[in-house]
């Protein structure tokens, strides 16, 4: 089963590498008012049980994926 | 303990690259340094103190510190701070601490988005811990940082803590990365387990700058001492 990691910048915590595009893109003429910067982890997990692999993935980023402290997460499920 | 140097383990993870200075300031002042790597399993016989050192372990990947934090030899480090031995974690050892969650907090990019080297002063906020007993509180000392990810950042109510119970140990005097509330170094409950990014090990020599982190190291130094002894 294939499944996408989402990792961004928790909601309120300051993204710096996000202003900084931001600021870039503003540079280059396109109208944005914000960006935010986060990571994308792409998974194959040998299971076809969802929910067994989601919960995986659940204690992936709670272990070492994503830091709780800074970071939210998003877990997506994409076709095979 | 050999002619009366305290053993401190200094650990190489693939990507370390201030563990040669740490090893060099260590023997100055009086230790005997023990190069450890990475995958050792425990730390080795008799050692009575530990610094992870700087530097970029693992290229950084995913986030500074987080693979390293996983590393097998931190197992045994882990076991050396929950039975009260000294670890000082410098920069990137700073930051593995923190993934590791042996101290509070994450260190994130810097505010400005640029690596920052330059000759920084700090303040001693607590004297509550072996690295700082020999210091006075408000005692400057300048040590050089550099390093791209150094804004460190705790959630308030962790913060509030910290602050109450005098965990925070260092303070920049001049804001330089965006570190919540100029913060430079903290130590654990127990105060055995330091972090902090500014560099004591390159700062001990006065042929070579400043000396701001001799009272630091002499601190651990100190500390592994008393340790080797009682253990002995």
């Amino acid at each position: 089963m294939r499944l996408t990691v989402l990792i961004r910048p928790k909601t309120g915590i300051l993204d710096p590498q996000g202003e900084a595009v931001q600021t870039s893109l503003e540079a280059l003429g396109f109208a944005v008012t914000e960006a935010r910067v986060g990571r994308l982890v792409e998974l194959e997990i040998d299971t076809d049980d969802e929910e067994r692999a989601i919960a995986e993935v659940e204690r992936m980023c709670g272990e070492l994926l994503a830091n709780p402290l800074i970071e939210s997460y998003e877990i997506v499920r994409r076709p095979a | 303990m050999s002619d009366g140097r305290p053993r401190i383990a200094v650990v190489t993870f693939p990507g370390s690259n201030d563990d040669g200075d740490a090893c060099l300031a260590l023997s100055t002042l009086g230790a005997d340094p023990v190069p450890v790597w990475h995958t050792a399993v425990e730390l080795p016989h008799e050692v009575a103190g530990v610094v992870l050192p700087g530097g970029f372990s693992y290229g950084d990947y995913l986030r500074c510190g987080a693979l390293a934090s996983l590393a097998p030899v931190m197992d045994g480090v882990r076991a050396f701070a929950a039975d009260g031995g000294p670890v000082l974690g410098i920069c990137n050892g700073f930051q593995i601490l923190c993934e590791a969650r042996l101290l509070p907090g994450v260190l994130r990019a810097n505010r400005q988005v640029q690596f920052v080297c330059a000759d920084v002063a700090v303040t001693v906020e607590s004297t509550e811990t072996p690295f700082t007993a020999g210091c006075d509180l408000g005692d400057e000392l300048v040590i050089p940082i550099k390093h791209g990810e150094g804004n460190w950042v705790a959630d308030d109510e962790t913060f509030a803590d910290l602050v109450a119970r005098g965990r925070v140990v260092l303070r920049y005097v001049d804001d330089v990365n965006g570190s919540r509330d100029r913060v430079a170094g903290v130590a654990n409950e127990a105060g055995n387990v330091l972090g902090l990014m500014p560099h004591p090990e390159h700062a001990v020599d006065p042929l070579l700058g400043c000396v701001g982190g001799v009272p630091i190291l002499v601190g651990l130094v100190a500390a592994a001492r008393e340790r080797s002894a009682a253990l002995a």
